[in-house]
């Protein structure tokens, strides 16, 4: 009896279609919760305690007379902001969506203020419940307009940091296709030493990014997805164009195992790792001199350049047995430089902490990958682990890049 | 103006007759009419020329149980009786309880009152009466009140003194009359005297108290002016600060008073977390009197600087017609609220 009516069950699944097996726990589930809310949570009774009020103010806006704030709503419950001080002085202000702002929604609050460049500014929200939420300015400057010569000049910001450095430091190609195969490794084991510095540097920058950006929208985590989702792609996409790779060349399997692939499609992957870690660098300096935070002085610029000519380095030290063209070699550095200037026009137009946390993940999770595809590289034979030279090397990678960077303390 | 101009002329109509809601009518009504003569057009204008609140906001006094355009001449002087000794007993009903105030446009504040406001009731009585102020507690805190006079140790409203008389700590639901002699005249106050004593006083259980001299004081337009504050988000720092607590209302609202009359303001600091506070009026000096407690000024000035606590009375006329603000010249304190006007009229 029991066991005819299992069996019966069973049958009666068996006709239904998969599909409609995979929608019903969906429907389920959907219908629970709704009903669920419906009924208000029975059982849960109310919150105790007074509303979470959290203000993130994303960006800061100065036009001549007038400080501009874009707050978003972080917290659970909606925020009224009654009032606004700018210095312990209460102004008066308008809001662009209104003075409330319901959970993840934003607004953005006017205050006619007669400001003096490079002065400091506190700017206080006081909410209906008495609350406050303060955000500084710590020297004001007028934010630049998105005119074409903003976007010219952000141009040359991010050709100034990216694709001069980077094509300088493709220079070395000569001298890296006549050093010896020890050399070489040590030269491999530098370029790793310096990558595993720009993705510990991006993941710091990225998480320092996302202390100010809305807590709701994940914060660190997003740092940490960047990573994760850069790394996996960029795995995928060394899969696809490694097997396509090996169809071409007629069926002859990969130099070394798998992952490492030609010196060519090394270098390929060098250049978008160091690229997409470049968008977040535009990126950083774009929203800094928006902010008037950062003084495009001579010597920040020489500071970026010998910091980045390094990372041209990175980029030809796969091609040492290669003979690419001219055009190859422009190609990757554009790859590799490029997303500076993209960052910079993103950073200096439109930042958003938020956004800006992602893709310095992006950037780092790119660079793992790229240590991975480098590392065999740095070996004799596949069963050692690393050759001290390789060490050496990547000590040196690591020690350089910390000694440049304190040329760009932005 | 009218009735709280009249009051020390009658003098000894007060002492006698209970008349506390003639007073209120008077001083309202005229408040009212006052506010809206005004209001339309100086207010919008107003906004624009110096500090203020985000256009088009008010507080809401009927909510808040009081409007500081009233409460700035409104002297409560009890209910009296003459006893068999043939002196005058005056009495009061304090009221201790929780009531949510709107200390700025669209800004609530979880605050303790005496009688529903802030500051509380202004008591005023004569020198030489027999004074007795009953503390009904419905508030959800204990709570006190201590008077700034001269009495015995079991009215003195402290917590752990007089405990035995029924005094000290009144508890939720429990009540106490305090009683005393109306000693020394001059301007006092009276506030909550219960641990922890920054945040029973900050929260907003204060008020002033008047004594008036025996042979009274010259007749005059008499306002009451508490210099004080609201720490909205308990940081121990105010975020608001205000005379008669509502930040920028004499700005909207300006205090009306006649052209070469004497005006009496009794002037009260009671801001709590802030070391000093002062008084500053434009485009004219005042006879100060600290304290009250003297019947001759002190000082010619235009300024005087009050820690918490002290008070004193400033007598002045105002020679021209027209607006002139008076603020905290601790600026700070004047552009977070602090700051108001007279309009001087003939």
């Amino acid at each position: 009896m029991m066991e005819a009516r299992t069996a019966a069950g069973r049958n009666s699944f068996a006709g239904a279609p998969v599909w409609l097996l995979g929608l019903i726990p969906l429907a389920l589930i959907g219908l629970t919760l709704g009903a669920f809310a419906l009924l208000g949570g029975p059982g849960l009774g109310q919150r105790s305690g007074v509303p979470i009020e959290d203000l993130a103010v994303e960006r800061t806006v100065l036009h001549p007379g007038e400080f501009e704030l874009m707050v978003r709503n972080d917290g659970p419950d909606a925020v009224d902001i009654a009032q606004v001080s700018v210095n312990d002085a209460y102004l008066p202000f308008t809001a662009s969506d209104g003075q409330r702002v319901g959970r993840l929604g934003s607004t953005t609050l006017t205050i006619p203020y007669d400001w003096v460049e490079g002065q400091a500014y506190e700017i206080t929200l006081l909410t209906s419940t008495g609350g406050t939420i303060s955000t500084e300015i710590a020297s004001a400057a007028e934010t630049p307009d998105a005119g074409i010569g903003f976007y010219g000049l952000m141009t040359l910001l991010g050709v100034y940091v990216g694709l001069i450095p980077v094509g300088m430091g493709m220079l070395w190609l000569p001298f890296v296709r006549r050093v010896t195969a020890e050399w070489m490794r040590v030269l491999i084991g530098f370029t790793v030493g310096l990558l595993a510095f720009l993705a510990i540097d991006a993941t710091i920058e990225g998480i320092d990014l996302a202390g100010g950006a809305p807590s709701a929208f994940g914060g660190p985590l997003l740092v940490f997805l960047g990573v994760v989702a850069a790394y996996l792609a960029l795995s995928a996409a060394e899969g696809y164009l490694g097997g396509r790779q090996r169809k071409v060349r007629d069926g002859s399997p990969a130099m070394g195992t798998g992952a490492a692939g030609t010196g060519a499609f090394l270098a390929l992957l060098v250049a978008i790792g160091i690229g997409l870690h470049n968008l977040g660098e535009g990126l950083a300096v774009g929203s800094s001199y928006a902010g008037g935070a950062l003084a495009l002085g001579a010597f920040l610029v020489i500071g970026f350049a010998i910091h980045n000519t390094t990372e041209g380095l990175a980029i030809v030290a796969p091609l040492a047995e290669t003979r690419p063209r001219l055009r190859r070699l422009a190609g990757l550095g554009l790859i590799a430089g490029g997303p500076a200037i993209v960052g910079a026009w993103i950073g200096a137009a439109a930042f958003n902490p938020s956004l800006g946390a992602f893709l310095f993940g992006v950037g780092a999770g790119a660079i793992v990958q790229v240590i991975r595809q480098l590392w065999p590289a740095m070996r004799e034979t596949a069963d050692e682990f690393l050759p001290p030279v390789a060490v050496v090397g990547m000590l040196g990678g690591i020690a350089v890049m910390y000694a440049t960077s304190l040329l760009v303390a932005v | 103006m009218t009735g709280a101009i009249a009051a020390p002329t009658l003098a000894a109509a007060h002492e006698l007759i209970p008349h506390r809601g003639i007073h209120h009518a008077l001083g309202g009504g005229e408040a009212a009419s006052a506010h809206e003569a005004m209001h339309g057009s100086e207010a919008a204008t107003g906004m624009a020329m110096h500090n203020g609140f985000a256009a088009g906001g008010t507080v809401d006094h009927r909510a808040n149980g009081f409007d500081p355009s009233e409460l700035v001449r409104d002297f409560d002087y009890g209910r009296t009786r003459r006893l068999a000794s043939g002196r005058v007993l005056r009495e009061w009903t304090l009221v201790a309880q929780d009531k949510e105030i709107e200390v700025a446009p669209g800004v609530r504040f979880a605050a303790w009152t005496y009688n529903g406001r802030i500051p509380g009731p202004t008591l005023r009585c004569r020198e030489g009466e027999l004074l007795r102020v009953r503390l009904v507690n419905a508030s959800s805190h204990p709570h006190t009140a201590h008077f700034h006079g001269i009495h015995a140790a079991a009215m003195d409203g402290m917590p752990g003194v007089g405990e035995q008389r029924g005094g000290g700590l009144i508890r939720t639901g429990e009540d106490f009359t305090y009683e005393f002699d109306a000693a020394p005249f001059g301007i006092h106050h009276y506030h909550c005297h219960v641990m922890p004593l920054a945040e029973h006083i900050a929260k907003g259980l204060y008020g002033t108290f008047i004594v008036d001299p025996k042979q009274g004081r010259p007749a005059a337009d008499e306002l009451v002016m508490v210099m004080n504050g609201f720490d909205t988000n308990y940081d121990s720092e105010n975020e608001i600060y205000a005379v008669n607590s509502i930040p920028f209302h004499y700005v909207d609202r300006p205090i009306r008073v006649k052209r070469g009359e004497l005006v009496r303001i009794y002037l009260l600091n009671i801001l709590e977390y802030d070391q000093l506070n002062s008084f500053h009026i434009h485009a004219n000096f005042f006879d100060y009197f600290p304290t009250g407690t003297r019947l001759d000024s002190t000082e010619h000035t235009d300024i005087v600087a009050l820690a918490q606590g002290q008070r004193g009375i400033l007598e002045l006329r105002f020679p021209h017609a027209g607006r002139f603000m008076f603020h905290a010249h601790k600026n700070e304190f004047a552009e977070l609220g602090w700051l108001g006007f007279f309009e001087v009229v003939e």
